[in-house]
């Protein structure tokens, strides 16, 4: 437990360190959705209609962009082999890795959330929800996304494999995660959308541990 | 890295299927069966084909078009079929090593991707007349359209890797995590209410379909699993070939 820590602080601390990555999705993140007025027009109910399930696209394409950081600047410098060795379960490393990938990336594009929720014109009353199911949601598509970084790893074309892999595991989060928030508006209870994402990343996370583990033991071979 | 040297290679001797996973052996047994698989496809596929599309009835709602489901739901079930094979593959191939389970799921995954793409095609020319439009993102269409995404992910992951070994086993990693979605394939239409009809030959207790079309149907389906497996068996046989064609040229090249 003291070890799988100790790499979750070194990860953050990493991040922390080369923040302008992080910056770079939030800003992919903002500079997306923003181009969808442009392309649509600016009325606001078509906007208010389309918001949702646009920030929901925006985070999961963000969330993709960052994947490529997960376990290739290990692999290159042989950080991951010294973790292999290392006496914590490596399905253990891999859940520390997705944890702190997601305060990395998925934390700063919560934050920003509400900024995108403004340019939609989305209610404040709706808020809590997109930012709940976001929250739930992040942490699947970093599992996810985990899982198809590991399984890349070596590979010839990786970033442009990893998408083709991880892109139909991210739908049914991105179903009941835009899915919730369209519920508040349309006056119905997000609370099944919000459970269903909740199962869907309960069962995502072990799936990413065991598989990514798996994974990363054949890069290693 | 512990588990990697734990591993023994399987012997002929275990007794049980294992035996099968011997790449002569399989080279033997396949080449007896492979003619007659393929024999009893197009046996298959002939009566089915006139049974289904010639003397079958019409249907009394849907007309002469009711015909496309004598391929799309062969396709369909072949589509999951194959899908479970890859994934059984993939197993034997991770938890005990069977080089023949990555020659397997490398010949299975282009025929399964094959099936359930012509299960989608047909569907959409079926659901113009039925439904009024080619796609609607329906949970039954959705989930397979995930499937086939699945399947050309299974193909480019197997070939992205200078180490063939490594993105077989890659690939095999995929498809086991990707079995999460045959379930939600099979329950999509009783969990979702949607525009797909739910299950009428598979249910419990008597099939909601008439025995005038059930049985060009199963003649149809057994057509298409006959032909499912030469096709399958003919692509190992061709890869195993391949491999020993490789391996004769490498010890050409070395002089011996």
């Amino acid at each position: 437990m003291n070890a799988l820590a100790a790499l979750l602080a070194r990860d953050l601390r990493l991040a922390l360190r080369q923040s302008g990555d992080v910056l770079l999705a939030v800003l992919f993140f903002i500079l997306g959705a923003a181009l969808f007025p442009f392309a649509v027009g600016p009325e606001p109910n078509l906007l208010l209609r389309i918001g949702p399930g646009l920030i929901w696209v925006m985070a999961l394409l963000s969330v993709l962009l960052s994947l490529d950081r997960l376990f290739a600047p290990d692999h290159e410098d042989g950080t991951l082999d010294l973790l292999l060795l290392a006496p914590a379960p490596l399905e253990g490393i891999v859940l520390a890795r997705i944890l702190a990938h997601w305060l990395a990336s998925g934390g700063p594009l919560i934050l920003a959330t509400p900024l995108l929720a403004v340019f939609f014109g989305v209610p404040t009353y709706a808020l809590p929800v997109l930012l709940g199911s976001l929250l739930l949601g992040t942490l699947a598509l970093s599992a996810l996304g985990a899982l198809g970084a590991a399984l890349t790893l070596g590979a010839r074309r990786a970033g442009v494999l990893v998408p083709l892999l991880v892109l139909p595991l991210y739908i049914p989060v991105l179903i009941f995660g835009a899915g919730a928030v369209d519920a508040v508006l349309t006056g119905l209870a997000a609370r099944p959308h919000l459970l269903l994402l909740a199962a869907v990343l309960v069962l995502s996370l072990p799936l990413a541990a065991l598989a990514g583990a798996a994974a990363l033991r054949q890069a290693a071979e | 890295m512990t588990r990697a040297t734990s591993t023994s290679r399987p012997t002929a001797s275990a007794g049980s299927w294992h035996r099968f996973a011997n790449p002569g052996r399989f080279l033997r047994i396949s080449g007896h069966v492979y003619p007659w698989s393929l024999g009893l496809a197009l046996l298959c596929l002939g009566v089915g084909l006139v049974w289904s599309l010639g003397l079958a009835p019409a249907d009394y709602q849907q007309g002469d078009s009711v015909r496309i489901m004598y391929v799309h739901v062969p396709a369909a079930w072949m589509a999951l079929f194959a899908y479970s094979l890859l994934a059984a593959a993939g197993a034997s191939l991770l938890i005990w090593r069977h080089p023949l389970g990555g020659v397997a799921a490398t010949a299975i995954a282009p025929v399964g991707a094959a099936f359930t793409f012509l299960a989608l095609a047909t569907g959409s020319l079926w659901g113009k007349p039925m439904w009024g439009t080619w796609w609607v993102w329906d949970a039954r269409l959705t989930s397979v359209l995930i499937l086939l995404f699945l399947y050309l992910g299974h193909m480019a992951l197997t070939h992205a890797f200078e180490n063939a070994e490594r993105g077989r086993k890659a690939a095999a990693v995929l498809a086991l995590a990707g079995v999460v979605n045959l379930p939600i394939i099979k329950f999509s239409v009783d969990w979702w209410n949607t525009l797909h009809q739910p299950a009428s030959v598979t249910r419990i207790g008597t099939p909601a379909i008439h025995e005038a079309m059930l049985w060009p149907l199963l003649v149809m389906a057994g057509g298409f699993m006959f032909f499912f497996f030469a096709v399958v068996l003919l692509r190992m046989r061709a890869a195993l070939a391949a491999q020993r064609a490789e391996a004769l040229d490498r010890r050409i090249m070395l002089g011996r």
